[in-house]
């Protein structure tokens, strides 16, 4: 699997992600200034990792979306080709205009950073195929806007079409506003595109891997990538 | 173009008419007094450069002659802390202390307060206090890897309480989390005698290669010096002034003193300095932080022996129309200044405008020794460059020894309630409940290495791919200095020391913030004479040399002081961090074992405060020698993989430190009756120190027994792990739901305004 991680000034999870990437998949990634037009040629799987792309004083992903390097992600994905967003990098996902909706700020008001219960939804896509459908996983948050929220139509286009990813749940897979930890729509933690080749989740699996380090649930998200792009090749 | 001085006689000024034609206020003794400076502060002054300063000067002698810059009446004390040991590379004096993990790699680490401005302005105060502290440790061309802090609150029932905790918590979370470090660690505390003067400590550390360490001095003459970062804008002029003063009323009318952090910008900072390191273009690199520009120029040409001549022409401003005097007191975040290689100079800019960041060479190193600040044509200072930091005002203040307390009687103490009632009651205290309200809002997990995470004895940070791991912690326990400066002083060093060794670390080497009230107090300036003796005496007891620190002073608001608070915060090591221990209990079944002497001190305890309603006592005297033979048999045992859970037996005393090892997993305890010499509430209670909790196999705990007994070291069973309570002989059963809900339940329950 040939990765790229996109940096913009401000991000700050890319060596996490670029540590991960090459540990479960064995592939090291290219890094990608923002500044930048093209992506490496060959890239199979795009990453926007997790960070304060350009502080966030404005609206969380805004400038960043709007980055020389996001054309050729936009068309990257309009190719077919698979774009993760986490964090940081599903805010800009969703300023960019390749998923839609919005992050706005957790119902506490607090940044919040913590290990949290999600339910795989479906587990027939490229990111999740790692994963059964109904499984609970847990991996840890930080992000002070991690409240999805969307028009109501969008909300049920996206359940219609099965596009939500990964909910916030509790360790059973139930769904209680006690485990919605940032007042997310249908406690919503990531969606894909309709295309099906686009996920951002706000969670961060790249920061469970290690199983001499803690929990190895986030894992599956990255070794399910990496059998997929091993089957297509 | 003659002025009165405060000394009364007439001055002339000959070389400044050009700052006379730069309308610079002209110096009066009021102005003098608004400076912080004393009148035979200023006399030395006059004497120091043979006439009257320049207004820019005036600023220039208070930026580096204030307590927070010159430590003119902690140096003296502070010469007597240990600074030398195997690990040290660097002791203080720069930047931050530096030490040897082996492997080639070093540990750069310091802590530092920004205790008033985060009462002034609380989000903007504690953040760049920790932006601060974070540059100081990039500085030296240590990417940070960890930072931690120790917050210490007024009673919550003050009307301002609830306002600081939000704005501090979400400052210092606002800057680690977007500036990209975890932080993993820390104390938060409450009480009265903080109302006034809330206390910031942030500790940062991070990770170098041994033999690529940037220090201050600069050399070779007629170097380029160049501005790096942020703009320099109108924001905490005189920041490290107030910072030296007491608290009145209206301090809040202060704010505009209080700096604005920009994390990103910092970010973009450490990135670009780490680039530019890396490319070999950097002679001396020196941070702007308190009193800015002044401070950092004149450092780095005084520790070089070289002049330095700055034009302020070239200084990257914000806002135009900055005086001379506005830009060198400055104290605008995000900042540095560097001596650059000269044929470096196009690759260090190109790196820096990649970044988007400032680089300006606003000046040259020179010859001469003299501190020259030119702008707009006029010199506007121009000062003797060593003299400055070196002939700086050095006072032994009078102080007087804090009273010794006698030491209670446990058996003169009257349980006020029944032993269970009195452990759920102090579960749920401000003192002893969970913090996890607090912590949650830092990102603990970011860059992958935290192996454990707040809330245990010490914290675990695996070293890049590992098998090392650095074990870092913050301690004090500030009613025992009160009562006891030099005991608490002990204590504090030995706290941190027994923290590390509880997650199975070895203690390298400590970082010191030593917050106290006014100095020219003589009982406040006994308190920080006391507490450093203390923490001298322990640091040479324990192998833990001091490598880095900073002095809090003036903690006053009208007239009283804060308790006096010298946090620690320790660096240790562990070869290898799978092996590291927590505190959670593992197993039902597990022997439980108590090591260390218990006498049942209750003695400043927090059950004696908060269950029987008194402050009074002798705290625990702390004994180096036993303290240092239970630490090592303790960390013997994590090594060798013989028990499975591990706490520090501190604030509470022992039937909390097995409450916590009982919350954090889930598991009960069956407990043995209470010896018979010893007090119920004191045995299970009382604070004595060098004592740790550890749990082992019940088939292993007869060997267990025998190695610590062999290396005459107390140890005793206290019971057996087990059920969903803590029982003890001859009391309702304590339920581990009732003690969680209790222990987590009041942070969340006061901020919510429920409490």
């Amino acid at each position: 699997m040939k990765s790229a991680v996109v940096v913009f000034p401000g991000i700050n999870r890319e060596r996490d992600m670029a540590r991960t990437l090459k540990l479960v998949s064995g592939t090291e990634p290219s890094m990608v200034w923002h500044a930048d037009t093209e992506l490496p040629p060959g890239t199979d799987l795009v990453v926007v990792p997790g960070g304060f792309s350009y502080g966030d004083y404005l609206r969380c992903g805004a400038i960043a979306a709007r980055a020389p390097i996001m054309d050729a992600v936009r068309a990257h994905a309009s190719r077919g080709g698979l774009v993760l967003g986490v964090c940081n990098g599903f805010q800009i996902l969703c300023e960019s205009g390749l998923l839609p909706g919005v992050l706005m700020r957790n119902a506490a008001l607090r940044f919040i950073c913590k290990d949290v219960y999600l339910r795989v939804e479906r587990s027939d896509t490229p990111f999740t195929r790692g994963y059964n459908a109904g499984q609970v996983i847990r991996v840890p948050v930080a992000h002070g806007e991690g409240n999805y929220v969307a028009d109501s139509e969008t909300i049920t286009r996206l359940e219609g079409d099965g596009r939500v990813a990964f909910r916030y749940a509790g360790p059973d897979g139930a769904l209680d506003k006690k485990w919605n930890i940032n007042g997310a729509t249908n406690a919503i933690a990531g969606i894909l595109s309709e295309r099906g080749n686009v996920l951002g989740l706000m969670p961060h699996p790249e920061n469970h891997v290690e199983s001499d380090i803690g929990p190895t649930d986030g894992r599956g998200l990255f070794a399910g990538l990496t059998q997929h792009f091993a089957k297509v090749a | 173009m003659d002025a009165p001085s405060a000394a009364g006689e007439i001055v002339v000024r000959e070389r400044y008419i050009s700052a006379v034609t730069a309308k610079e206020p002209l110096i009066t003794p009021e102005l003098i007094a608004e400076h912080g400076l004393k009148p035979e502060e200023y006399q030395r002054i006059l004497e120091l450069i043979g006439r009257e300063p320049s207004f820019t000067e005036l600023g220039i002698f208070s930026a580096m002659w204030n307590e927070h810059c010159s430590y003119k009446s902690s140096k003296v004390h502070l010469r007597n802390l240990p600074t030398m040991g195997a690990c040290v590379i660097q002791g203080p004096g720069e930047n931050a202390g530096v030490i040897d993990i082996g492997d080639g790699l070093a540990v750069v680490f310091k802590m530092e307060s920004h205790n008033h401005p985060s009462f002034i302005e609380p989000y903007q105060g504690a953040a760049t206090g920790v932006g601060g502290i974070l540059r100081d440790v990039f500085t030296m061309g240590a990417r940070p890897i960890a930072c931690l802090n120790a917050l210490s609150f007024g009673d919550p029932d003050h009307p301002k309480t609830r306002h600081l905790v939000s704005g501090v918590v979400a400052g210092v979370g606002g800057y680690g989390n977007s500036f990209g470090v975890p932080t993993v660690g820390g104390q938060v505390r409450f009480h009265p005698r903080y109302n006034g003067n809330n206390l910031v400590n942030a500790m940062a550390v991070g990770l170098a290669e041994k033999d690529k360490i940037f220090y201050a001095a600069a050399s070779g003459v007629g170097m380029p010096i160049v501005y790096l970062g942020s703009k320099t804008g109108r924001d905490g002029i005189h920041g490290a002034s107030m910072a030296s003063a007491e608290f009145g009323e209206g301090a809040e009318e202060k704010r505009p003193t209080v700096q604005v952090g920009d994390p990103f910008s910092e970010k973009l900072l450490l990135e670009a300095c780490l680039e530019i390191m890396a490319k070999g273009c950097v002679i001396a690199i020196q941070d702007m932080g308190a009193a800015g520009l002044t401070c950092s120029a004149v450092e780095m040409g005084a520790k070089g022996n070289l002049g330095v001549d700055l034009e302020l022409d070239k200084v990257p401003c914000r806002e135009t129309g900055m005086t001379a005097y506005e830009m060198m007191l400055s104290e605008s975040q995000e900042r540095m200044l560097m001596v650059l290689k000269p044929e470096k100079e196009a690759e260090a800019e190109a790196i820096f405008s990649k970044w988007g960041l400032d680089f300006a060479i606003v000046g040259r190193t020179t010859p001469t020794k003299r501190f020259i600040v030119k702008h707009a044509g006029h010199v506007m200072a121009d000062l003797p460059i060593m003299e400055l930091g070196d002939e700086a005002p050095v006072y032994n203040r009078p102080y007087t020894d804090t009273p010794k307390k006698p030491a209670l009687k446990a058996s003169s103490i009257r349980p006020p309630m029944r032993t269970p009632d009195a452990l759920e009651k102090l579960i749920g205290t401000p003192e002893l409940c969970s913090k996890r309200w607090v912590w949650e809002q830092y990102d603990h997990v970011i860059l992958g290495n935290t192996v454990q995470r707040p809330g245990g004895d010490a914290a675990v940070v695996r070293v890049e791919d590992g098998p090392k791991a650095l074990a870092l912690t913050v301690d004090v326990t500030p009613r025992y200095c009160e009562a006891d400066p030099f005991e608490g002083g002990k204590q504090a060093v030995a706290e941190a020391w027994r923290n590390i060794t509880a997650v199975g670390g070895k203690p390298l080497a400590l970082t010191d913030n030593l917050n106290f009230g006014n100095p020219e107090k003589p009982e406040i300036m006994g308190q920080f004479v006391g507490c450093l003796r203390g923490i001298a005496e322990a640091c040479k007891a324990l192998d833990f040399p001091v490598v880095s620190g900073n002095v809090s002073l003036y903690n006053e608001t009208q007239g009283r002081g804060i308790l006096p608070t010298p946090s620690i915060g320790g660096v240790g090591l562990l070869d290898d961090f799978t092996k590291s221990a927590t505190l959670a209990f593992k197993a039902a079944g597990e022997t439980i074992l108590l090591i260390g002497e218990t006498q049942g001190w209750l003695g400043q305890s927090v059950y004696l405060r908060d269950i029987c309603g008194r402050e009074d006592g002798s705290p625990p005297p702390v004994d180096l020698i036993e303290e240092r033979e239970n630490g090592d048999v303790v960390r013997a045992l994590i090594a060798d993989g013989l028990v499975s859970a591990v706490h520090d037996v501190s604030d509470g005393g022992l039937l909390v430190a097995v409450a916590e090892m009982a919350m954090a997993s889930g598991i009960g305890a069956e407990l043995e009756a209470v010896p018979e010499d010893t007090p119920g509430h004191a045995f299970w209670f009382g604070e004595d120190q060098a004592r740790y909790v550890v749990t082992v196999p019940a088939d292993r705990a007869e060997a267990v027994v025998r190695r610590v007994a062999d290396a005459s070291v107390p140890v005793h069973r206290i019971g057996l792990t087990g059920g969903d309570g803590i029982e003890i002989p001859g009391e309702r059963a304590i339920a581990i739901k009732t003690l969680v809900d209790r222990f987590e339940g009041w942070l969340p329950g006061y901020m919510s305004g429920a409490a």
